[in-house]
């Protein structure tokens, strides 16, 4: 017989290694970030001997740090409304009212998802160049602005909702937008904030997009700003680490916010095998 | 009547402009300017199939497929095999098991660029990796300088990001396990290998159908790591780009051969749906049983 607690200790053991492998190298980056000028930066040090935030500060003189996380923030924000109204909307009709064309407006979506953002890439940019929106952000949102994915995510969150309640506001004379607004939004919440979670990180995230519609510097979000910093500057790590902090810091406070949600819509068959 | 005749297209149209516009439409465009010598600047006649003849020449497009094809082949059976190593470690609820939980996840919310600029420093030449390779009696290893070992490099930081998200879909997984299948083959004396295997494989086998379907056309498809690593160029001479990188860079700028690239992309389509539609048989096979 092994002793009873060799098992737990051997689990937190497997737990701790893994802990170390997943955020060590964020640790790294940190301790880069806040290492200052006199410090070697090559020596395997996580704990800086003068630590110092200068570098944030530093970064910004360097390229517009700050414009590029704004334009981050507000393409990521567009992103989020459009995604949950548009999306909800769209999965409301499909899951709730009967007309003629429902089957074919259902599969125009399940077609979308089946398209490969990549493989549309170059004829993507033709038709936003033919909109005059390159180097706009509203190009870099508009294509993602209302994904296929949410909208059959909203459907099969909509048909879950018992009929009844509906049929009473029916009677009481209802309209369609009044039963949407009042009575069917509230209660899809949970897929509503993995939506807006998923929006969020993913317009947040986005690289090969900005990286093709945009060319003006002071247009740049932060994913394209940093891979720019880095080609200019990369002599100085120091500046490099500190950019890659600012753009992760607000995802993981987003993140450690919307965490239980986010655990438990996971669990609830938004992605179920 | 619950609803006037146009009221669910007023629902719809936002969505289904989005969709039409900015998906169904390149989607269609694509496959019909991959039949011309379109440029960015416009134009374009029909020139049959001359750009897939012009592929199958093009050393460039047969060294992106390979690499394209060999970072798929290799990211996904550790993508497949130590997500559930991790969730497996993380499914029981431990003191502290959301702090470990959410800290597996981590690499997944913070961006491609954000890992793929932390990777690069970290296996530079002088990094920190290099620095314990070097203290460990080695010799420095040139991980960002090699094109094989680029790819290499790559597929790392590619199966590293995708530890955590793959977790959390082997977690929602795990908790449809039965618990007397398990407390059954212990009773038969079956060690904890012996019912990893024997219990918890089988059980699992329709998501690890669907994880290795996920890990492979991303992987096929992989950009950011590799653009990041080899600072935008695709390793020395081009010699580690894939197929998304080559249809980013023919078809982009002034210059952009726009007829090429497209016939790129449908390539690059066929095969992610080739891939989609061995999975969708794989599964049904799974049925069957």
């Amino acid at each position: 017989m092994k002793p009873a607690h060799l098992k737990p200790a051997l689990r937190y053991l497997g737990l701790l290694s893994v802990l170390a492998i997943s955020i060590g190298p964020f640790l790294w980056q940190f301790a880069t970030s806040i290492k200052g000028p006199n410090e070697d930066v090559f020596v395997p040090d996580f704990i800086p001997d003068d630590p110092t935030f200068g570098n944030y500060a530093a970064v910004a003189d360097v390229v517009p740090v700050w414009t590029f996380a704004l334009n981050s923030l507000s393409v990521a924000s567009v992103n989020v409304v459009t995604n949950c109204l548009g999306a909800a909307m769209a999965g409301y009709a499909l899951a709730r009212l009967k007309f003629r064309g429902r089957k074919l407006a259902a599969v125009v979506f399940a077609g979308s998802i089946l398209v490969p953002f990549e493989a549309i890439l170059i004829s993507l940019f033709l038709v936003t160049r033919g909109l005059g929106l390159t180097d706009t952000l509203t190009g870099v949102v508009l294509p993602g602005s209302i994904a296929a994915l949410n909208v059959l995510l909203l459907r099969n969150a909509f048909l879950a909702l018992p009929a009844e309640v509906e049929k009473a506001a029916i009677i009481d004379g209802a309209n369609a937008w009044q039963r949407f607004t009042r009575l069917a939004l509230p209660s899809v919440k949970g897929t509503l904030v993995v939506v807006a979670l998923f929006s969020f990180m993913f317009s947040w995230d986005d690289f090969l997009w900005p990286l093709v519609v945009l060319s003006d510097q002071e247009k740049y979000t932060l994913t394209i700003g940093l891979a720019y910093l880095q080609g200019t500057f990369v002599q100085n790590q120091r500046l490099v680490a500190a950019g890659t902090i600012i753009a992760v810091l607000p995802l993981i406070l987003l993140f450690l916010l919307l965490q239980k949600h986010f655990f438990r819509g996971v669990g609830e068959g938004a992605i179920k095998g | 009547m619950t609803h006037r005749p146009y009221t669910p297209w007023l629902f719809l149209l936002p969505g289904l402009a989005v969709c039409l516009m900015f998906t169904i439409f390149p989607f269609l465009n694509m496959i019909v300017l991959s039949f011309t010598d379109a440029s960015t600047l416009g134009g374009g006649r029909f020139t049959g199939a001359d750009n897939f003849v012009r592929m199958a020449g093009d050393p460039k497009f047969w060294v992106a497929a390979r690499n394209s094809l060999l970072y798929m082949v290799c990211v996904v059976p550790p993508l497949v095999l130590l997500p559930l190593l991790i969730a497996m470690l993380a499914q029981k609820a431990v003191p502290g098991i959301g702090i470990f939980r959410t800290a597996f996840f981590t690499p997944v919310i913070a961006s491609a660029v954000v890992v793929g600029l932390i990777w690069t420093w970290l296996l530079d030449s002088r990094g920190l990796v290099n620095n314990v390779v070097e203290a460990l009696g080695g010799t420095r290893v040139p991980f960002l300088t090699d094109s094989t070992l680029l790819l290499f490099s790559s597929m790392l930081v590619t199966v590293w990001r995708g530890l955590g998200y793959y977790m959390v879909i082997y977690l929602a997984a795990l908790a449809n396990v039965p618990k007397d299948l398990h407390e059954a083959a212990m009773v038969d004396g079956a060690g904890p290998v012996r019912r990893f295997w024997s219990v918890t494989v089988p059980a699992l086998r329709p998501t690890m159908v669907l994880i290795a379907a996920l890990s492979a056309v991303n992987g096929f498809r992989v950009f950011s790591e590799i653009y990041l690593l080899s600072g935008g160029t695709g390793g020395p001479g081009g010699a580690s780009t894939t197929m998304v990188m080559l249809i980013q860079s023919v078809g982009r700028g002034l210059t952009g051969e726009v007829g090429y690239a497209s016939a790129l992309s449908l390539v690059l389509f066929v095969i992610l749906l080739g891939l989609l539609l061995i999975t969708l048989k794989l599964n049904r096979r799974e049925d069957q049983l």
